[in-house]
């Protein structure tokens, strides 16, 4: 393994070869704020928060999916990419219906945290107050549309980790959604081996535990990086 | 196929067509086959068995001023006629016979709609039968794929496209001999070329175009393609609204896996090259590289961080080659005629040609093919025949809604990739959309706005919410009821949608509200609740 040298917001910083940004980031106690990327799944860059500013390249890229080279000079948190984040955050705000004082979720949940360490506090955005459907068929889990931020984890952590594969994303746009087998209620579906792993990584209160109140859902997404490693010990 | 034996096929292809006193070619292009071109054709068919065959009757390509479909052509261009219907075969056929063409149906091929162009590309379309490829072989083609396989080694063909300085005309204008030569230098038994089909612009219907009058074009570029980058599997992704543009490559394909110009062995040698032809389900992101990848992979069709770039790492993990449609159709014309030939045309950093599609408010609606560095201005009112109905020229969107508009004051502005992209718009893949002085500009941006919303993939939160974000933002503004801050916010999304979004499609979709902005900001200003009162004069 060879290790690169890099400059992360001035620090000269060292790390091996193949880590990417956010990696190195975290490693050195630099916050750069993520939604989508969760430790042990496959990265897809979509939420597009954590982009940062590289020396000599076009516009923004992903810390999450950008491996490090040698010599690059990275800029976490510019007054650009902090007003970028914030606006950000506000489209997902009002893209869905986020009621943290009715939320399971609330005081547990990514996209709350988020606001609060971006410093999103109001937005100047109109509300899209979409109508959106919740599913209660599954007997130990629900999922409600209007707090879905589609980071697709549920998608990934179904496929990866489980290989169910029952998540899925429909429709296209704004009008994108997640959906279980072929759009089926999660009830019915065939598929679906009831392991929880969605719920757990789950961001928002999307996906919950059926039987929790208001800001009793407490979700624990480092089983992720545990399963994984002990499967690889195992190879 | 043997390499003699193309020289011998296209030598009795010849004779055969010199044994008919003229050949009439009926365009059976979708434009054209809209209106009823194909009964045309029949109706001169039948015309033809009466007078004892000595007249060839075609289907032929675009000639190129669709809007005067459906067009008919005798012995190449020597004379055209526009808008014909059936009844006008006896006329037709009277008119050669007597050797004066029938005056109210012919269209003057001296003017500047014909004789500014430059016909690289298009150079067989309108005049070959895109259902044969004997037709095609006549006029010299797959001797570039021979010249290529016989005579040349891969770093000769690439070292040929490079100095032509050939860029893909998807778009975005990267040196197609630089891509070449990176997936060249990849080390994988198995690598892919790719051509993108999926043209998807309002607008824009060049590649159809060449699709369905040159398929065999396409297929020999890909294939000196494979050959120079060592891939030996093609796949044509066009989407599933181009039907005739599919059975015409279908058959195209069909046909060179006939004759061994397709296949194994190719001329003798050991190349060996197929192609395949995947359908698009109506997706325009699928127009994205990797979202097309995926297409194929059967995966859904959205768009992956790059790098890495298909070249290291594209169709199943393998390295991949993708040009567009129009890339690829360029290739035998460099082959053929050498780098020097094709780098003589155009301008030092855009050489060769593009083909464009001109529509809206214009009078010659239709396809052009134009030398780079050109005038705007040429384009509009020489070849294009200037505005209808005694209008002004007010702009002309290029790029469609990656793009962005060029106001009357900039005719003067060289079309290449770098002036488009200093105006806030780009060259695109050749849509032009002319707008007369009536256009609302605010309502164009908006038009431009609903298709990127309803075409964004939903992955990203930028082009997902902030698309449609932007689109209410341009209805409040055209309602008459958005302030100030409306149009600050607008603007603010604008940049941050441009800035972060995962691909192409989410960085440009604001470019056509940056670029109405950029040069008619009063008519957004005109609109709001709080505008500033106009200053009298």
């Amino acid at each position: 393994m060879s290790v690169k040298t890099l400059k992360m917001d001035g620090k000269d910083l060292s790390a091996r070869e193949g880590d990417t940004i956010l990696q190195v980031a975290e490693e050195n106690n630099i916050y750069i704020p993520t939604l989508c990327h969760l430790d042990g799944l496959a990265d897809v860059g979509a939420c597009r928060l954590c982009v940062v500013e590289i020396k000599g390249r076009r516009g923004f890229q992903p810390a999450c999916s950008t491996v490090i080279e040698e010599g690059m000079e990275v800029v976490t948190n510019s007054e650009t990419l902090q007003k970028y984040r914030r606006l950000i955050l506000e489209l997902l705000f009002v893209e869905g219906n986020h009621v943290c004082a009715v939320c399971v979720s609330n005081r547990h949940c990514d996209l709350q945290d988020l606001a609060v360490k971006v410093g999103m506090n109001y937005t100047r955005l109109a509300y899209r107050a979409p109508v959106r459907d919740m599913d209660l068929s599954h007997e130990r889990f629900g999922f409600d549309g209007n707090r879905c931020v589609l980071c697709t984890r549920c998608v990934r952590v179904c496929d990866e980790i489980e290989g169910a594969h029952t998540w899925d994303v429909r429709g296209r746009g704004i009008e994108a959604s997640v959906i279980t087998d072929l759009d089926q209620p999660w009830g019915e579906s065939l598929t679906c081996t009831s392991c929880g792993k969605c719920v757990q990584v789950c961001p928002t209160g999307a996906l919950f535990q059926k039987g929790k109140s208001a800001a009793e859902m407490v979700k624990q997404a480092t089983f992720v990086t545990y399963l994984k490693s002990m499967r690889e010990s195992k190879k | 196929m043997e390499s003699h034996e193309l020289d011998e096929l296209a030598a009795r292809e010849r004779t055969r067509q010199g044994d008919y006193h003229h050949q009439i070619g009926v365009c059976v292009g979708s434009g054209c086959a809209s209106s009823r071109s194909p009964q045309i054709r029949a109706a001169l068919e039948a015309e033809a068995k009466k007078h004892g065959h000595a007249c060839r009757v075609k289907g032929v390509g675009c000639m190129g001023l669709c809007g005067a479909g459906p067009m008919v052509s005798v012995d190449d261009d020597e004379v055209l006629y526009q808008h014909v219907s059936e009844s006008d075969a006896t006329r037709i056929y009277a008119g050669l016979e007597k050797g004066e063409p029938v005056e109210d149906l012919v269209i003057a091929n001296d003017t500047p709609f014909f004789t500014k162009q430059v016909r690289v590309v298009r150079r067989n379309a309108g005049k070959i039968d895109p259902d044969r490829i004997e037709d095609y072989i006549a006029e010299g083609g797959y001797s570039a794929l021979r010249k290529a396989l016989t005579e040349m080694t891969p770093e000769e063909v690439i070292d040929e496209v490079r100095t032509s300085g050939l860029r893909g005309r998807g778009g975005a204008g990267y040196p197609t001999g630089l891509k070449w030569s990176t997936v060249s230098k990849m080390k994988s038994p198995q690598k892919y070329v790719i051509c993108n089909g999926d043209e998807g612009d309002p607008g824009a219907f060049m590649d159809r175009s060449v699709m369905e009058s040159d398929p065999h074009l396409i297929l020999e570029g890909m294939a000196i393609a494979g050959y120079a980058i060592g891939a030996t599997q093609g796949y044509i992704y066009v989407r599933a609204e181009y039907p005739l543009a599919i059975e015409r490559l279908k058959n195209a394909i069909k046909q060179a896996r006939k004759y061994e110009l397709l296949g194994e062995n190719i001329f003798g040698t050991d190349f060996d090259f197929s192609i395949e032809i995947r359908l698009g389900a109506g997706a325009f992101v699928c127009g994205e590289e990797t979202a097309l990848i995926a297409s194929i992979e059967g995966k859904r069709g959205s768009p992956r961080p790059r790098p890495p770039y298909p070249a290291e790492s594209g169709l199943w993990g393998k390295p991949t080659l993708i040009n567009n449609v129009e890339t690829f159709a360029n290739i035998t014309a460099i082959i053929e005629k050498g780098s020097a030939w094709f780098s003589s045309i155009g301008t030092e950093k855009s050489t060769g040609t593009k083909i464009f599609a001109l529509s809206g408010k214009i009078t010659n609606i239709g396809l052009i093919e134009v030398p780079m560095g050109i005038s705007l201005g040429e384009i509009i009112y020489d070849i294009g025949g200037g505005i209808p109905d005694g209008h002004e020229f007010k702009a002309v969107q290029t790029g469609g809604p990656s793009g962005g508009c060029i106001p009357a004051v900039h005719l003067e502005v060289s079309v290449d990739y770098e002036s488009l992209k200093a105006l806030g718009s780009i060259m695109g893949s050749g849509g032009m959309i002319v707008m007369d002085d009536t256009a609302s500009m605010v309502e164009v941006a908006h038009y431009f706005m609903e298709f990127s919303k309803s075409e964004s993939c939903g992955k990203c939160i930028p082009c997902r919410v902030g698309t449609a974000q932007m689109y209410d933002l341009l209805a409040l503004i055209i309602s008459g009821e958005a302030t100030s801050a409306d149009l600050q916010l607008l603007e603010d999304l604008c940049e941050m949608v441009r800035d972060t979004s995962l691909c192409g499609l989410g960085q440009s979709a604001p470019n056509p509200v940056l670029s109405t902005l950029r040069y008619f900001r009063e008519e957004y200003e005109a609109l709001l609740v709080d505008a500033k009162p106009v200053e009298a004069k």
